[in-house]
């Protein structure tokens, strides 16, 4: 085991060490912590990641850059579609290409349907570690459609790998538009159901209110992004001061409360759920017509039946699959707003068809570093309540 | 020396008192990207975000360009909401010993990023309050994401293997 996080948090005689995970079910994943508790009181929490590490930054090193879109699903693997846009923006940087209308709003469409169902996940499990059992039946209700959806469109319920450098893997299926118009028709009606269950829910709010609260300084300074540092009255959301994707041509607010405790960040975030809701009814309304794929043979493959029948196609599309496409040699990073927070690819290329190294600041890692601030001096069956609200994803965290 | 458009940003022209800091800098794809000088980088931060507003550090990470030396080169990506930019530094380190200041006294967000460099890429950090591994298991030997390290691993890659 690990020892060196042993002896920094055995202390006094008085103290007591509790090692909570990795198996814990309030984790949500295999996080493990060792409290060190003074009667309920916690005098020190240590996070130990790493459980989950796959290697996926190395991995990416011996693939071609259409390869690595895979990987990326893996990273967080309840907000999918959000790691695929932040990957291929940043190769699309490196390359300089010019992604047609149909297919940036495509993408706006997708990624606010994956933060709504990345949240209704968290939103389930959250109420269930503090004992509001039937909000987690409803929320699954509603994220199984989303999941049909991303089926639909992509083939896959979670790994959808739907974006590709240059636009999208496929056009969207017949009958698209119904499906998810109906969706998100209803939508609205059942967050109004969840609030019902707990907003004003006595027990919610004896659990929630003024626990978990960290100053929003300290917040910034840990590095700490998305709906928890919004919760602290900090109204920074990447869409709307670096918008990616055409983000500059919706209407959206940004939901800020000023708490900074574990009841804003619900709030923010069901607010949160509300605004992409928002978005998708307006890219449903003002879908472009048109092209869904760049025009770049050299990148993207061509379509099928012109493959089968031209010499020039049949070559790009060999050239493509057995050896990818080289990118010109730069490094860049490129950062979105998934559901946690900041998401940030930092991609280098030294001019060849594979990556020569690519990072990922993933929001997970950045909000986990607050933990331990969250979880001092504060009494033990807080604790439950606070890393919910944290909506870490352990995949995220050690990719 | 920095070309002309560089000296133009506001960033540069304020690093300008800390002569000899910046190294080198590149404006590429709207990114601005400045060598700084590897001992000096715990001041150039500090300045950054008391003087400059840069107050997020947005993460530390680090490539490695073996066989090329120096080898090792640590980046950092900085972002001021107030002026809404993003800025990166990067430091060059040699490969035989590679270290450098930690700038966790800077912003405490450097803590594990600077943990997650020095298990996956063997930099150390110097003042840094706990570094120990972070992803890797505490007995692991080697540093997986130095290119010299093969993508399946070695076979016996814990000590008592």
């Amino acid at each position: 085991m690990n020892d060196t996080l042993a002896t920094a948090a055995t202390g006094s005689k008085r103290t007591m060490t509790l090692n909570m995970g990795p198996q814990h079910p309030s984790t949500h994943g295999v996080l493990r912590i060792l409290l060190e508790l003074d009667g309920e009181t916690i005098v020190k929490a240590a996070p130990d990641i790493g459980f989950l590490h796959t290697g996926i930054e190395k991995e990416c090193e011996v693939k071609t850059y259409q390869q690595v879109v895979p990987l990326t699903d893996r990273v967080d693997y309840l907000a999918n579609l959000s790691n695929n846009l932040c990957y291929v923006l940043a190769v699309e940087k490196l390359l300089g290409m010019e992604i047609p209308q149909r297919a940036q709003w495509m993408r706006v469409m997708l990624t606010e349907l994956t933060r709504i169902s990345s949240h209704l996940v968290w939103l389930g499990t959250h109420a269930i570690d503090i004992g509001a059992m039937s909000v987690f039946l409803y929320c699954f209700r509603e994220r199984e459609d989303l999941l049909r959806i991303f089926e639909m469109f992509s083939g896959q319920r979670m790994m959808t790998s739907y974006f590709r450098v240059g636009g999208l893997a496929l056009d969207a299926p017949r009958g698209w538009d119904k499906v998810v118009r109906k969706f998100i028709n209803e939508f609205p009606s059942k967050v109004d159901q969840y609030e019902n269950l707990l907003t004003a829910n006595p027990i919610w709010m004896q659990r929630t209110k003024g626990v978990g609260h960290v100053a929003l300084e300290d917040l910034i300074d840990i590095g700490v992004t998305g709906p928890m540092i919004r919760a602290a009255g900090m109204p920074w959301d990447i869409r709307k001061s670096e918008p990616y994707s055409s983000y500059e041509q919706f209407q959206f607010h940004v939901p800020t409360q000023k708490e900074s405790d574990v009841f804003a960040r619900y709030l923010v975030r069901v607010a949160e759920m509300r605004e992409s809701a928002n978005i998708v009814v307006q890219a449903l309304d003002g879908m472009p017509e048109g092209p869904w794929q760049a025009d770049a043979p050299h990148v993207v493959l061509p379509e099928r039946e012109k493959m089968k029948t031209q010499m020039e196609s049949l070559i790009y599309h060999f050239k493509i699959i057995t050896e990818g496409f080289s990118v010109p040699a730069g490094q860049v990073y490129q950062a979105i707003e998934a559901p946690r927070g900041e998401l940030g690819y930092y991609v280098v290329s030294d001019g060849t068809a594979k990556p020569y190294r690519v990072h990922m600041r993933t929001p997970s890692f950045g909000n986990l570093m607050a933990m331990p601030h969250m979880l001092e001096g504060r009494l033990l069956a807080d604790s439950i309540a606070s890393l919910g609200s944290l909506d870490f994803v352990l995949g995220d965290v050690d990719r | 020396m920095l070309s002309d458009q560089l000296n133009q940003i506001r960033v540069v022209q304020a690093l300008e008192a800390f002569a000899g800091a910046v190294l080198d800098g590149k404006l590429d794809r709207n990114e601005l990207t400045l060598h700084i000088a590897p001992e000096r980088i715990v001041e150039v931060c500090r300045f950054l975000k008391t003087g400059q507003q840069f107050v997020r550090l947005s993460g530390i990470t680090a490539v490695d360009w073996h066989p090329m030396e120096p080898r090792f080169e640590v980046v950092y990506h900085l972002h001021s909401m107030e002026r809404n930019e993003r800025l990166r530094l990067t430091c060059r380190l040699d490969g035989a010993q590679p270290g450098i200041d930690s700038v966790f006294s800077v912003w405490r967000a450097a803590d594990w990023y600077e943990r997650e460099i020095f298990d996956l890429f063997g930099v150390t950090f110097r003042n840094h309050p706990n570094l120990i591994r972070i992803l890797m298991p505490e007995d692991w030997v080697g540093h997986p994401l130095r290119k010299d390290f093969p993508i399946h691993g070695h076979k016996y890659s814990y000590k008592d293997g």
